[in-house]
């Protein structure tokens, strides 16, 4: 069984149950008092599919998909404006990277969502050596739509990037190597380790 | 005033050749000038910033600032941490709050670390550099180390988000904090002081994934400077400086705004009004040019 | 009394000296105002300048203290000498403060405080000292009416300071609503569970306590007196009656629930599985803790859904307007005994507003979501009876969509009706005593205006929700709990505690004849000369704490402790027969009298300034403290409430050349700031009435102007001033003069 399918059967419709449980700071989500400063508050607030405090309520009201499903979480920019206002002190940025996170563990979260896509990008990229390649980073997004669309995207990035070489802040030769850990295989060790101990906790096998 | 030592956690957007690596060379003058020296960790890795979270989850994510403050405790056990750029810094002293209340957390976190042979005892200030320059130094140390006050220059103080939220700098608000306009002011030029947008988000990492939605946002945040009768926008975060500076061309063609406003670090302001020449100052990374500044860095 | 002797006193402290010609003040004083002894000091509140005035009363046997300094508000303790009047002349903020100081307008401003030095001998003039009243009632027992958590709280204060106490309970056993409650809300941290309700706790020591005797069974059936000598008839239910007196009464006749059954379109009634939550309390206590089992069929309750403001907060017909202020925390409390009992059951609340007020709010709040209850902001539009369970249709708010949820069982959290007696001002009342009503009193007081306490909003009874908490519109009768205003028992049992000590304050008041509320240690009380009236009755209905019966020839017969002092019936009375020693037609119409009224070719008209001392003459004080400006022909005279004003004042002014008369009292009507309660109203009434007393005169009706001017009137009260002579100015002066 998928680890959804397990989430599903353990929780059987008592959703803000499995939000607390297994959400990055989702034990908090049973405190909103659905004021909606955090909605009011959030810089890309227009562009939320359900804005936060929607959320906080659709979790109490089982809407379990609807909620997962949902590009909304995407939305976030960490300007941590929310958590700022947030009269019962909620931390919403964490929640809402929290159930991205879920999300895409059950294999929910929707389909060519950009934030999704780079978010996974940046981690793989930083991963990787330890440190950012910024080139290569920037070189991934834009071909993450295939070969096509990142030519175009390229073509359109262009001038940043050749302002950005201009102005040394950045480097071809980036793309061969670049800055990096020396002790990788430590680090690797250690998120490895993180990894395996996160997963028991939350009753994921494997990742 | 003696010398101040810190363990410095420099951050991969400031390396050679890496989006801010102009934002280290003005951070180094400054520190230079105010006689603050900068340890770096030694084999540092990236903070996951913010956008981090998908891919890594919640203790993979914390493991790594976790490891960097654990060789900082082993290299340089009695300095507090100082970074410079506000997601290196947000991280890590989020990962030693959320560490501090959950010891169930930093168990499993030392659990990890030990693949590594690395524990955390996690008892070091994590500081902002800005906080090193306003409470471990001073304004007025600040300001008796000007040799050319940018006087006639008035500058949008860009606090942005991370810097200020959630965790802030002690003693502002996080509405309408002060101390990048104390600053402005205190190299001699004058802070824009009802500055709409100063705590607005520029749409931090969303910029690549969300560039419209995000511009939209950048549009907002440089036309209030403009409104506010600004030269120039200074800012403390590298995230806010590139947002603001390099996309002024792409909302130009799609808004036919005419932007053109150079973005620059304190530390640049600092290292120019201490007399510091445009390449100590970082001048050149700039790429709209602040051509003011220029001419005061060449007098 | 002795003979009168007059003693002025004119400071030249506070730059009066430098504004003000102090000897001519002195002079005229002396000439003008009678005055036996006049001084002049530099600093009169200084221990020189008041011994000099106690030695004029030991050795020079003046008992008429004319202070002429600053306003009547400052320096009052300073100025405080026994067995004398005192009057004061307003120079300070009355005159110089009000006026610019310019050598051209030194002449007017002259004038200003001539004027108040005749005023205030004047008034020293027609003033006695007052003594304490004459009827002195020395019961210091008090009736406690209701064997709630508050009235048994409210008994265990006053037994507690030692006075004791009859307490009479309706039913046969202590503790009313709270009573039936399996539990309560926690009334000390942690807010986190419900807690034990601690009636029988108080019970205990209500028993325990020898200085408080109870009678179970009982009503009120008679209450007479006034404060100090209250008697009251306490009957039991098979008809037996004692007797008893005393000094003050606490009604803490508490709440009945709202009739669910004007809620049908909630299936209260028509589904057992629809309770209230008094039922929903007796179904805990059944369960004991264990499983909440639902009435229908005894099945255990696993889904349970709470409506919030049920027949509440709705303008609807048959429901109430108000907020009954404890529901909200109520139902998170019940939420809890099924939380509590088995976290899996699920909980559901549907608010509009979430309120929860008073100590415990918002931490229980907060613990009733730790716990998992799921509160939802919807409005419910029905509860349809179904074959599972009740079925609830709402529109969730959040999230815009219309709903329905099936349940176990809903409980609908209605709200409180106060059990406040007789609505005495609507109802018809044809003979004294003689009413239609179909409500049972509660004290069947033999009041001349009605049996009950009269109503605040709402039915509760109170007199003012801010200002004056207890104090009901009866002197010596004092409210607590929910009859006074919707509450919870933790707010109740604070308010018991309240009205414990203002019942105290009473009836200690009442023993040395001295005025309770608000005007404190007033010994002054309303003299009535029985011989010159007419049996008009006003006194008698509009006395606003219906201090006035009747006696057996209808006469007006004052019962000084219930007295408040304000004088409205003064203002009332039509022939002039009722007075204060201190205060009377004659201080105040002696002081109109006595300001000089300059020939009309002098051009210098004459404002006549009425204000209401607790508010509008403070207005005006402070107004010339922040250098605030009004009209120099204003003479302003503080009365102790608009409602004391009498027309024969306003008749005089007009008749001895006054040009325009400005009245100031505070905001009447259902906000009202007025201290009286209906004195400021009752002004307000009499002056729309004023015009034809103008029309006979054939003057203009613009002369006379009544206002509502508030303490933070600061700006506006001087501006009244200045545009009643503005009018005056284009109008023309009185041809009243001589």
């Amino acid at each position: 069984m998928s680890y959804n399918q397990d989430m599903i059967e353990k929780y059987r419709g008592n959703f803000l149950k499995e939000v607390t449980d297994n959400v990055e700071e989702g034990d908090w989500v049973k405190m909103c008092m659905q004021c909606g400063v955090c909605s009011g508050s959030c810089p890309l607030g227009p562009h939320w599919e359900h804005p936060p405090q929607e959320i906080f309520m659709m979790i109490r009201a089982n809407k379990r998909e609807e909620v997962l499903e949902s590009t909304s979480m995407w939305m976030c920019t960490s300007c941590y404006n929310c958590i700022a206002r947030c009269p019962r002190g909620l931390p919403i940025t964490h929640i809402m990277h929290g159930l991205a996170t879920y999300s895409q563990r059950l294999g929910l979260a929707p389909q060519n969502q950009p934030t999704q896509k780079f978010a996974n990008l940046f981690w793989k990229n930083l991963v990787k050596k330890g440190r950012v390649n910024e080139l290569k980073l920037g070189l991934s997004l834009y071909f993450m739509n295939g070969f096509g669309e990142g030519i175009k995207t390229s073509l359109k990035m262009k001038d940043i990037g050749l302002n950005m070489l201009k102005t040394k802040r950045m480097s071809p030769m980036e793309y061969f190597g670049g800055h990096g850990c020396k002790d990788i295989k430590g680090l690797h060790a250690i998120l490895k380790k993180a990894e395996e101990l996160e997963n028991a906790r939350i009753g994921k096998s494997g990742s | 005033m003696a010398k101040k030592s810190y363990s410095f956690y420099p951050g991969c957007s400031s390396q050679k050749a890496a989006s801010s690596s102009n934002y280290q060379v003005s951070v180094d003058t400054m520190c230079k000038e105010l006689d603050i020296e900068l340890n770096e960790i030694p084999d540092w890795n990236c903070c996951s910033a913010s956008i981090g979270y998908a891919g890594g989850g919640e203790l993979p994510r914390l493991a790594l600032s976790a490891r960097n403050m654990a060789l900082s405790e082993q290299a340089h056990g009695d300095q507090d941490i100082v970074a410079t750029c506000a997601a290196c810094w947000l991280a890590t002293k989020e990962t030693q709050e959320r560490l501090h209340d959950d010891q169930g957390l930093l168990a499993e976190t030392n659990q990890a670390l030990a693949e590594a042979g690395l524990k955390l005892k996690n008892d070091k200030k994590i500081r902002h550099m800005v906080e090193v320059l306003i409470e471990d130094i001073g304004y007025q140390e600040l300001g008796s180390h000007v040799k050319k006050p940018l006087e006639g220059l008035k500058i949008a103080g860009y606090v942005g988000c991370q810097t200020n939220r959630p965790f802030g700098i002690d003693g502002e608000s996080f509405e309408n904090p002060k101390y990048l306009d104390k600053m402005i002011e205190t190299v001699g030029a004058e802070a824009c002081d009802n500055y709409e947008k100063k705590v607005s988000c520029c749409g931090g990492a969303l910029a690549f994934s969300e560039p419209e939605k995000s511009q939209a946002l950048i549009k907002d945040i440089i036309e209030s400077a403009y409104d506010n009768g600004a030269d120039m926008i200074v800012t403390p975060c590298p995230v806010c400086q590139m947002n603001t500076e390099v996309y002024q061309d792409q909302i130009n063609a799609k808004y036919g705004t005419k932007f053109k406003l150079p973005v620059v670090y304190y530390s640049t302001l600092l290292s120019v009004a201490y007399g510091k020449s445009a390449k100590e100052a970082a001048l050149d990374g700039q790429i709209i040019r602040a051509k003011q500044l220029e001419d005061i860095a060449g007098k | 009394m002795a003979d009168m002797k007059i003693g002025a006193y004119i400071c030249k402290g506070c730059g009066l000296g430098e504004r003000l010609d102090c000897d001519e003040l002195e002079t005229i004083a002396k000439r003008d105002g009678k005055a036996q002894v006049a001084r002049q000091h530099d600093f009169l509140c200084s221990a020189d300048g008041l011994k000099t005035i106690q030695a004029d009363i030991d050795n020079e046997g003046v008992n008429r203290v004319m202070i002429a300094a600053c306003s009547r508000r400052a320096k009052s303790e300073a100025f405080n000498f026994d067995g004398v009047t005192i009057s004061r002349a307003n120079l300070r903020e009355g005159v110089i403060w009000i006026r610019p100081d310019d050598d051209e307008l030194r002449e007017t401003t002259q004038e200003m405080a001539a004027d108040y030095v005749r005023m205030g001998c004047a008034e020293a003039k027609y003033s006695t000292p007052p003594a304490s009243a004459q009827e002195k009632g020395t019961n210091d027992t008090v009736l406690v009416v209701g064997g709630g958590i508050t009235g048994m709280t409210a008994a265990l204060e006053v037994a507690r300071t030692g006075y004791p106490v009859h307490l009479v309970e309706k039913t046969g056993e202590l503790g009313g609503a709270a009573a039936k409650m399996w539990k309560d809300v926690p009334r000390h941290s942690p807010y986190t569970d419900p807690v034990d309700t601690e009636v029988a706790r108080l019970a205990a020591a209500i028993e325990a306590d020898n200085r408080i005797t109870v009678h179970l069974n009982s009503t009120i059936t008679k209450t007479s007196g006034a404060p100090g000598r209250f008697s009251a008839d306490i009957s039991t239910e098979s008809g037996n009656t004692v007797t008893e007196n005393f000094g003050a009464i606490i009604q803490a006749s508490g709440a009945t629930p709202y009739d669910a059954n004007q809620l049908p379109e909630l299936s209260y009634g028509k589904s057992k599985d629809v309770v209230d939550r008094v039922e929903l309390e007796q179904l805990a206590i059944a369960a004991n803790g264990g499983p909440i089992k639902r009435p229908s069929d005894g099945k255990e309750v696993k889904k349970v859904t709470f409506i919030q403001c049920a027949g509440q907060r709705s303008d609807k017909e048959g429901h109430l307007n108000y907020c009954s202020g404890d529901c909200c925390l109520t139902s998170i409390k019940q939420a809890m005994y099924f939380k509590d009992q088995n976290p899996e059951i699920e909980t559901e609340i549907l608010f509009d507003d979430l309120r929860t007020p008073g100590a415990p709010g918002e931490d229980f709040y907060r613990s009733g979501q730790d716990k998992m209850i799921t509160f939802r902001k919807g409005q419910v539009s029905e509860v349809v009876a179904g074959d599972g369970g009740p079925r609830v249709r709402f529109k969730d708010l959040i999230l815009d969509e219309d709903l329905e949820e099936e349940a176990d069982l809903v409980v609908l959290a209605t709200g409180m009706v106060p059990n406040s007696g007789v609505d005495i001002d609507n109802v018809p009342q044809n003979e004294p005593g003689e009413w239609e009503v179909n409500v049972d009193s509660i004290l069947n007081l033999n009041y001349r205006q009605g049996k009950d306490l009269p109503h605040l909003k709402y039915g509760f009874n109170d007199s003012h929700f801010i200002c004056f908490p207890y104090e009901t519109r009866r002197t010596g009768i004092y409210t607590c709990g929910p009859v006074r205003r919707p509450m919870d028992t933790q707010q109740a049992i604070e308010d018991a505690t309240g009205a414990a000590l203002k019942a105290i304050q009473a009836l200690e008041s009442a023993k040395i004849g001295r005025a309770a509320h608000p005007r404190s240690g007033d010994l002054s009380y309303p003299i009535f000369r029985k011989e010159g009236c007419t049996q008009c009755k006003r006194c008698t209905v509009e006395c606003p704490f219906g201090a006035i019966d009747e006696d057996e020839k209808r006469y007006p017969l004052f019962n000084e402790s219930r007295c408040r002092r304000c004088g409205t019936c003064m203002g009332a009375c039509p022939v002039r027969v009722i007075s204060f020693e201190n205060y009377s037609v004659d201080t105040v119409g002696q002081q109109i009298k006595n300001c000089d009224i300059p020939e009309e070719f002098d051009e210098k008209p004459r404002i006549l300034v009425l204000a209401c001392e607790n508010d509008a003459y403070p207005a005006l004080d402070m107004a010339a403290q922040q250098g605030n400006s009004y009209s120099q022909w204003a003479r302003v005279i503080p009365v102790r409430c608009l409602g004391s004003v009498n027309t024969i004042w306003i008749t005089d002014a007009l008749n001895s050349g006054y040009d325009g008369i400005v009245l100031m009292g505070c905001q009447k009507g259902d906000n009202y700031q007025c201290h009286f309660v209906k004195g400021s109203e009752m002004a307000h009434t009499r002056m729309s009435k004023i015009d034809d007393t103008l029309q006979t005169l054939n003057l203009e009706k613009e002369r006379v102007a009544t206002y509502e001017v508030a303490i933070t009137d600061i700006d506006r009260a001087p501006q009244l001033i200045n545009e009643m002579a503005e009018t005056v100015n284009q109008i023309g002066l009185s041809p009243f003069k001589f």
